[in-house]
């Protein structure tokens, strides 16, 4: 194992997953938090839960980070003029073909911009949520705001984790060793 | 710690949050803006790509980040502990959201494009 590898591992799956999966839980409870029933959370758990999204708050940055400034140039770098086997250079292997040039035209495309939403978004909702805390139950449109911005950022890291998944299938990003041994996994 | 509910925050003047949701959907909106325009003229290409083997995607979003930020600090110091109509700054920043997310979808970056 490699540091391209490494890295490209822990964007996809470490990360990634970790930011997509416990997004919904820290929508589940957010929702529960501002509900104006008598069930609100004490203030240790008001503390913990803000804790929790500054901490998927600082994976989804470093999750963008390490995509658009490591992962990303590899994806994008040019073959050299003459070269037949495209396995190094992922965006000129999903061009090169009519049935995955959608991956490159839709899904990169797409995934390498909205992707940028969900950590801002979530910046917002980490910052209002130790501001206001269990008080955001007062504020009816707040509320509504709140957890419209938290479900847009939600879908977007979808959108990139969906697309991530199936861009790795069809043209994973792979290091010089793999191409040489053909392990492709 | 005592785990009774709380209901602390509740007077918490409105400014802040709101501020943090609008520079939040002006932040969207940049996104998208930035990413068309970098889609659709080669010079705005040239100029937004900050660091070259990202490409343009690295001056679109250091760009967005940053307008988003100044917006953010611009209007909090401006909303700091006044009470903000929430209605209207709500509904301005999902349209902004909306903007930027559908400014980001390659399909209709491409139909503005007339591609």
């Amino acid at each position: 194992m490699d540091t391209r590898h490494v890295i490209t591992v822990l964007h996809g799956w470490g990360f990634g997953a970790v930011f997509v999966v416990g997004f919904p839980l820290a929508l589940v409870a957010l929702a529960g938090t501002t509900s104006s029933a008598d069930t609100q959370p004490s203030a240790r758990e008001q503390q913990w839960l803000a804790r929790g999204l500054w901490l998927l708050t600082a994976i989804g940055w470093v999750t963008v980070f390490a995509g658009a400034y490591v992962i990303y140039p590899w994806y994008r770098a040019k073959p050299p003029a003459g070269i037949t086997d495209l396995s190094l250079y992922p965006r000129s292997l999903l061009l090169s073909h009519p049935d995955t040039q959608w991956l490159h035209s839709l899904g990169m495309e797409w995934k390498e911009h909205v992707s940028w939403l969900a950590p801002m978004i979530l910046t917002m909702v980490a910052y209002i949520y130790t501001i206001y805390g269990a008080g955001l139950s007062q504020h009816r449109g707040l509320r509504r705001s709140f957890l419209a911005f938290t479900v847009v950022a939600f879908a977007a890291a979808g959108v990139s984790g969906i697309f991530g998944k199936a861009l790795n299938n069809y043209a994973p990003v792979l290091t010089t060793r793999q191409v040489a041994t053909g392990d492709t996994r | 710690m005592s785990d009774t509910p709380l209901h602390h925050n509740i007077d918490l003047p409105s400014g802040q949050a709101a501020a943090a949701i609008l520079a939040a959907g002006v932040g969207s909106a940049a996104l998208g803006v930035l990413a068309l325009a970098s889609d659709a003229s080669p010079p705005i290409n040239h100029i937004l790509t900050f660091y070259r083997p990202t490409g343009a995607l690295s001056g679109v979003t250091t760009t967005a980040i940053l307008i988003w930020l100044g917006t953010w600090y611009g209007l909090g110091q401006r909303w700091h502990g006044k009470q903000i109509e929430l209605a209207r700054v709500n509904a301005a920043s999902l349209i902004l959201l909306g903007v930027g997310v559908a400014l980001t979808f390659p399909p209709f970056m491409d139909l503005l494009q007339g591609k």
